[in-house]
């Protein structure tokens, strides 16, 4: 099995929230500015990461029936660590990302992949893949934040870069939808050509 | 008066999918029929007040007394997770009819983001007051059923439009769900 | 696969471990992690209270004023200069917040005058309601110099000098209410100071 290609599956022909369309509460909610995206991109990596290594080595161990209850255990773990860490040393970014990172516990891709990937693969196949899915994640929701931030205040992390007000509705709910629902028609778009 | 404007509040103005992005993958997954959008919100309404009420309790009486909040994340989602579970069961025996009805949202349910954020809202807002988070956590789900019927509703019909080829599928249905949040932002003035 | 049929005592006891393990970890992150979160926030405080006031050098003294009829108590960050009250940074909320509650800090002077004000924690709406912070809007200037001990501050629409945030009425009006929650609690304290 080609280990770039576990690496690269994530970032493009299967990127989680471009493609699979998972994780969709934190694509649409955090991506008001990109330094948020990355920040909440870089937490959902490291949770990735971590559950799918410490599952893949456990995968023998953990009877079959409770299988499920004991991968949302390790993840909510993993999620908790992050967030005392980011608390105790990011203070700016737990205010603004607020209740999304204890959130990253339900978000399907990381239980998808425990128990689609890394229950039934060897342990560096699992860390590849929690990786490459990880970048491809924050590659997504940066790209939303991008437009979102550039479109509705004219900025880019924070930076003024086009001396406008912007168009308010961009970083309000519905624009979270639209600039999602466009930026996966062009995904679509590119793959086919 | 003042629950009145909260309930209002929680289910238009405030609505969990709409304005606060909690729960978007059952709004995207199961909104391609309307009778499945009802069951899913009505499995929604019952597991989000059952899962506020233990959370709250949990919150209350094992973590805030014995300054355990740091392990609140990972209590709650066992006790939703466990909870939906018992569900499962008791409604297979006690009530085959409504588990047929119910029965196969309910996995879907523990990973809906929607019911830990809820359960992790409410001691942010009321704190220790149960009855009030029992009270906003169904107004929240009603919330969401609404959100989700329209959106079904709307599907439905947009089924049989002619809609460029890129568009078809998720991107439309995201961008249909922005003009919905657009109409729901017209009732910030209720409150 | 073929695995075993696993008995039930043996599912126990593998959940029972895996949760033990969680619980240990999580304890010694948490030890970590405590002292920096608990400076961090420490920090913003201080930062907050030396934004409000900032004419004055030393230390306050913290006072919790319960206001009757509130849900949480308010804390007050008491200045004394010579041993004169010079003024006060209160520590407010609000619930009529649009997302949760909010909290700020409001510097008073010592007859009650509002000095400046800073948003603590808010998860208003970006571009609409987060407005409330004077970074990103005039609004709250529009409080400095205002003595709530003695004309209540409120919105235009209800009978006050306040201009309302443009689409964010809610956020404006929960903003009036954090302050003139602040300003009761400043009342009650000098009030105490005179006796």
């Amino acid at each position: 099995m080609n280990k770039i290609k576990l690496l690269t599956n994530g970032l493009i022909k299967e990127n989680p929230v471009l493609v699979l369309v998972l994780g969709t509460c934190p694509a649409l909610a955090v991506t008001t500015s990109v330094f948020n995206a990355l920040g909440m991109g870089l937490a959902t990596t490291f949770v990735l990461l971590m559950s799918n290594m410490l599952i893949s080595m456990l995968k023998n161990v953990i009877p079959d029936k409770v299988r499920i209850p004991s991968f949302i255990l390790v993840i909510a773990t993993f999620v908790s660590i992050v967030d005392l860490v980011i608390q105790g040393f990011i203070p700016a970014l737990s205010a603004s990302l607020g209740i999304f990172i204890p959130l990253i516990v339900v978000n399907c891709i990381v239980l998808g992949r425990a128990e689609a990937f890394a229950s039934k693969n060897s342990v560096f196949d699992s860390i590849l893949d929690g990786i490459g899915m990880g970048i491809g994640f924050t590659f997504a929701i940066s790209i939303i934040a991008f437009f979102r931030e550039l479109l509705g205040s004219g900025a880019i992390f924070s930076h003024k870069i086009i001396p406008f007000d912007g168009i308010l509705v961009f970083v309000l709910a519905p624009g979270a939808f639209i600039v999602y629902g466009f930026t996966i028609a062009a995904v679509k778009w590119l793959q086919k050509s | 008066m003042e629950y009145i404007l909260m309930i209002i509040g929680a289910i238009l103005v405030n609505n969990i999918i709409l304005a606060q992005f909690l729960g978007i993958c059952p709004f995207l997954g199961v909104s391609n029929k309307i009778s499945t959008a009802v069951g899913m919100g009505a499995a929604v309404v019952f597991v989000m007040t059952l899962a506020t009420l233990a959370t709250s309790i949990v919150n209350t009486y094992i973590l805030m007394p014995f300054n355990l909040l740091f392990l609140q994340t990972i209590a709650f989602i066992l006790v939703i997770a466990s909870l939906v579970q018992m569900v499962e069961i008791i409604l297979k025996k006690i009530s085959p009819p409504l588990y047929q009805a119910l029965g196969i949202f309910l996995p879907l349910i523990t990973t809906n983001c929607a019911v830990l954020g809820v359960a992790i809202l409410v001691t942010q807002k009321f704190s220790t007051n149960i009855f009030d988070s029992v009270i906003y956590a169904i107004s929240v789900a009603i919330g969401f059923t609404l959100a989700i019927t329209i959106f079904a509703g709307l599907r439905e019909q947009m089924d049989l439009v002619n809609i460029p080829k890129g568009m078809k599928g998720v991107p439309i249905a995201l961008i249909t769900a922005g003009i919905l949040a657009l109409a729901f932002m017209g009732f910030a003035g209720l409150v | 696969m073929g695995k075993k049929e696993s008995s039930l005592l043996q599912l126990i006891l593998s959940l029972t471990i895996i949760t033990c393990i969680a619980a240990i970890a999580l304890s010694i992150v948490y030890l970590i992690t405590k002292e920096p979160i608990e400076n961090s926030q420490q920090k913003k405080k201080n930062d907050a209270i030396a934004q409000v006031l900032p004419d004055f050098k030393g230390e306050t003294k913290e006072q919790k004023i319960l206001i009757e009829g509130d849900k949480d108590s308010v804390a007050v960050y008491v200045a004394y200069q010579d041993n004169i009250l010079y003024g006060a940074a209160v520590e407010t909320y609000t619930d009529l917040a649009f997302s949760g509650r909010f909290s700020i800090m409001v510097g008073f002077d010592n007859e009650g005058n509002i000095i400046e004000t800073q948003v603590l924690q808010a998860n208003e709406t970006p571009g609409l309601g987060d407005k409330i912070d004077k970074e990103k809007d005039d609004f709250p200037n529009q409080f400095i110099g205002k003595n709530p001990t003695q004309l209540a501050v409120k919105l235009k629409k209800d009978g006050g000098e306040i201009d309302a945030i443009t689409a964010a009425t809610i956020s404006s009006h929960a903003f009036c209410d954090a302050v003139q929650r602040a300003s009761n609690a400043f009342l009650i304290i000098k009030q105490n100071q005179d006796e």
